[in-house]
This record gives structure tokens, sequence and C-alpha cells, in this order.
């Protein structure tokens, strides 16, 4: 679990051409929620919350930013896990755009309320792309966690 | 049975609080912080160990771009490197000879001012700082540098390449340190033209390439072509480093202010090194201390002080540029 997300954090801070980086989802973000709809019990609120810290430091201009947007989307996994883990993949992806449009929402939010705004449209781009890798991405995450089971 | 009442036997819900009361204990924990950092700046010596932490997975994420650079370099053709190395050369010597006269004018500017000796450089040290390859946020225009608290780097110091400003530090870790370009829509840099002496305020257009200068009216004297340098003003940049070129002058009959954009002279994109620049408080062209005063004063910068915010636009906006009081 924390070598997924160290691995998703470094494909976060990966130096990428800037129109590939605007469509870059939020790895780190998707591997969280994975994690919190597949195994709330270990990895839940707390994982997202420490998740997010390590966000903040890398890109936040406030410490504790992406901590809560990461909690609030973790926290929707976890009391929905049951309901989002019998749905179908494409189900699946739905939800996690919503969820990453709130993330993004929350973000958005704080960034205006401490004086950093961002009102560039290419913030929400990455909603869209994190949706459509998320198939993959979870199928990825089951093959890796079921292996070292 | 025998479970029954202990933890093993609870459903998931009921195991260290319910999802709710842990997403409501997180996310106090969540604001608390982001208040005390953004309102009290009590959270700096925090940042400083995260930052340190975070910086040996920010130096893997950027080492196989500077071993593909490394590689480049080493296989490099003899010819190549004796290319590099007679313009090197020539180069050198059009700096010596630029030197000596300056040395000269300098001399007489001091003597034309009245002072008994030239000024020295108002730069007293300076420090190559290589860029880390990381991205930080696409939508913000910063970038780390690999030298921190450990080479005397503080907050709000002044960062330059050969042909200009590029930004200024914003977080200081132990051996890092996260740079605001000036090219950032959060960041301003004050500055006058250099051929009318006009002062204003170069605000980053949120474009890597781009700056805009939001404050002039539509008749101020200004066209394409004209360089922008520092003007002194604003407590972090010296009086007198070129920022930007003007690209594009809009005059609009129903606009009051003229629409002006610039090209910043430093790449700032694409510069793989770049300098930390220290300097001298008591010079004349340090930057001024009349504006710094007012909100913290120079010496109380370097601590993290919430003046040492990239300079807003708004604040910057808002202070009326001081008469030029430092030249004696």
């Amino acid at each position: 679990m924390l070598l997924s997300a160290l691995v998703a954090l470094i494909l976060t801070v990966l130096p990428l051409p800037r129109w590939l980086d605007v469509l870059r989802p939020a790895f780190l973000v998707l591997t969280v929620l994975y994690w919190s709809v597949n195994s709330p019990r270990t990895g839940g609120i707390a994982l997202g919350f420490f998740a997010g810290l390590v966000l903040d430091v890398f890109q936040g201009p406030v410490l504790g930013e992406h901590a809560l947007a990461l909690a609030l989307v973790t926290y929707m996994g976890v009391r929905e896990h049951q309901r989002i883990r019998s749905k179908p993949a494409f189900q699946q992806a739905l939800f996690v755009g919503a969820a990453l449009a709130i993330y993004e929402f929350v973000l958005f939010a704080i960034d205006g309320w401490t004086g950093h705004p961002i009102t560039s449209p290419l913030r929400w781009v990455h909603i869209v792309t994190g949706a459509l890798i998320w198939p993959p991405a979870a199928a990825i995450l089951a093959y890796g966690a079921g292996r070292r089971a | 049975m025998a479970a029954f009442g202990t933890g093993a036997g609870r459903p998931l819900q009921q195991r260290g609080g319910s999802p709710g009361f842990r997403f409501t204990f997180f996310a106090v924990l969540a604001v608390i912080a982001m208040y005390l950092d953004q309102r009290q700046h009590y959270l700096e010596q925090v940042r400083y160990v995260l930052q340190a932490a975070a910086y040996p997975i920010q130096l893997a994420v950027s080492s196989p771009p500077a071993a593909w650079r490394w590689l480049k370099e080493s296989f490099q053709t003899r010819e190549a490197l004796q290319a590099e190395n007679a313009r090197l050369r020539s180069q050198q010597r059009d700096l010596d000879v630029r030197t000596m006269r300056y040395e000269a004018l300098a001399r007489e500017n001091g003597e034309l001012r009245g002072l008994r000796a030239a000024l020295p450089p108002v730069a007293e040290r300076w420090l190559a700082a290589e860029v880390v390859t990381v991205q930080l946020n696409s939508l913000r225009h910063r970038v780390l540098l690999n030298r921190g608290a450990s080479n005397g780097v503080f907050r709000g110091q002044a960062v330059l390449d050969e042909t200009g400003l590029i930004g200024q530090t914003t977080h200081v870790g132990p051996w890092s340190a996260e740079v605001i370009l000036i090219t950032d829509p959060e960041h301003a840099v004050p500055v006058r033209i250099e051929r009318t002496g006009l002062r204003t305020i170069a605000v980053g257009a949120g474009d890597i390439s781009a700056l805009a200068l939001p404050y002039l009216p539509a008749n101020a004297d200004i066209k394409e072509g004209d360089v922008l340098v520092t003007s002194g003003l604003g407590g972090v940049f010296p009086e007198g480093y070129p920022v930007a070129r003007v690209t594009e002058v809009h005059r609009d009959a129903v606009q009051p202010l003229a629409q002006v954009r610039a090209v910043p002279l430093a790449h700032v994109d694409t510069d793989q090194e770049v300098m930390l620049v220290w300097f001298k408080s008591d010079h004349p062209a340090a930057p001024a201390r009349a504006t710094a005063s007012a909100d913290g004063g120079v010496g109380e910068l370097k601590h993290g002080d919430a003046a040492m915010q990239p300079q807003a636009v708004t604040r910057a906006a808002a202070s009326p540029p001081p008469a030029p009081g430092q030249r004696p």
C-alpha cells in the first residue's frame, strides 16, 4: 500500500512536457481512493490525510490544503466502499470522476480563500483523464495487492 | 461469542471511531494546519522538516534527466568541445575588457556623485544553484533549487541567471529551496522602464514566456522593445537588474489603461543553472528599505515574515511608489 502510494507520488512529480502535464491524472489521489474503497480498514482517512500532507509539501500554497481535500475524498470512499466495489468498472469510473471533481473544487476554493487563486480552466482537465484511467489503474493495483497476499 | 464486545468482533465502522468521526478529526486538523500556516506562519519549522524529508524523493525523480544530461555531455565530440572552449575563451576576453571599462566607469561615476571612492558592486556574494527537474505544480510557476538553508539561502532571496531576473525564493528547506518565477500570476516585480525611467509593476501573466504591465495609463510613454529593469522598490530585488523586454503595446480608446506585455529576458523556463544572490543592504542600489520597513523590514523578512510572501499583486498595486530618496 505504501509502496503503491510512493510510486504514485513519483508519477505525480515526474517532470513532463507541459501539455502532457495538464493531462496528467492525480495518481496519488486515485491510489489513495483505491485503497480506501478496497481496504477501508488499513488505508482509510488517515492514509488520505498524510498523503495529502505530502502533496502539500510538494505543490500546495498552504499546508493542509490537499490533506483536507484528500481526507474528504477518502471519507467518501470509505463510506460508500461496499456500494462502489460491487459496481462495474464504468460506474466506478463515474464515481471516481465525481470524487475528483469534489477534490479539485475543494482545492479551488481553498486556493481562492488563501489568496493564491488559479482560474485557468486547465486545472479541471485531470478529472476526466483520472476517471478514464481508473479502470486500468484499479486493475494494476488489484493485481499488485493480489500478488502480495 | 467470546469476541462480543471486544474490538475484534465489532463491525468495521466502530473501529477507532466511525469514518465520520475520523473524517471530522482529520478535517479539523487540516483546517488548523492551514490557519496556522497561512495566518500565523507557525508551521515554518514543520514545513522545513517536511521539505527536508521530501528532498530525497525529488532528487530520485530528477536523477534520470540529470543522468541523461551527464551522458550527453560525456559523449560530446572533441570538435564540439574545442568549439565551445574557443567560444568561452573569446567570451571571457570580451567580459574582461568590459570589466576594465566598468572599473573606470564606476570610479568616474563615484567622482561625479561626489563620493570619495567608487562604490563596490551591490551584489556581495552569489551562489550557483541547479534546478532540480521535478514537477511542482503545473499551473504555478515554481522550480526547486538544490541549495537551501545549509548554504545560507533565505526566504525572499533574489534569483538571477546571466541574462536577467528569474524570481525569488518562497520556501527554504535545509538542502532545497522553492523559487517563484517572475512569470507566476502571483508574482509582481517593481520595474522601471530603462528608456524613460517610468516606474510600474510587472505581473506574471500565467504564461511561462510573458509578463503583463497592467498599471500603465493609455498615454504612458512606452513602446515595443523597451527594456524593463528592476526599480529597487519592494524590498527584494536591487535596482537596475534587467527583467523583460516589451513586446506588445495595445492602446484602446475606450480603456483607461494600456495593455502591455513583455517577455522575460532570462531563460525562465529552460534554465538548468541559476544564481542566488546576496546583496549589500547599505548600498544605494540595494532593495529599498523605505518600502520594506512599511511591511516588515528587510531584517525580519529573513525569518519568514508575512511580508516575505511573494509580493502580492494587490499589495504591490496598493502601495504608491515612493519618491526615489535612495540616491545621494
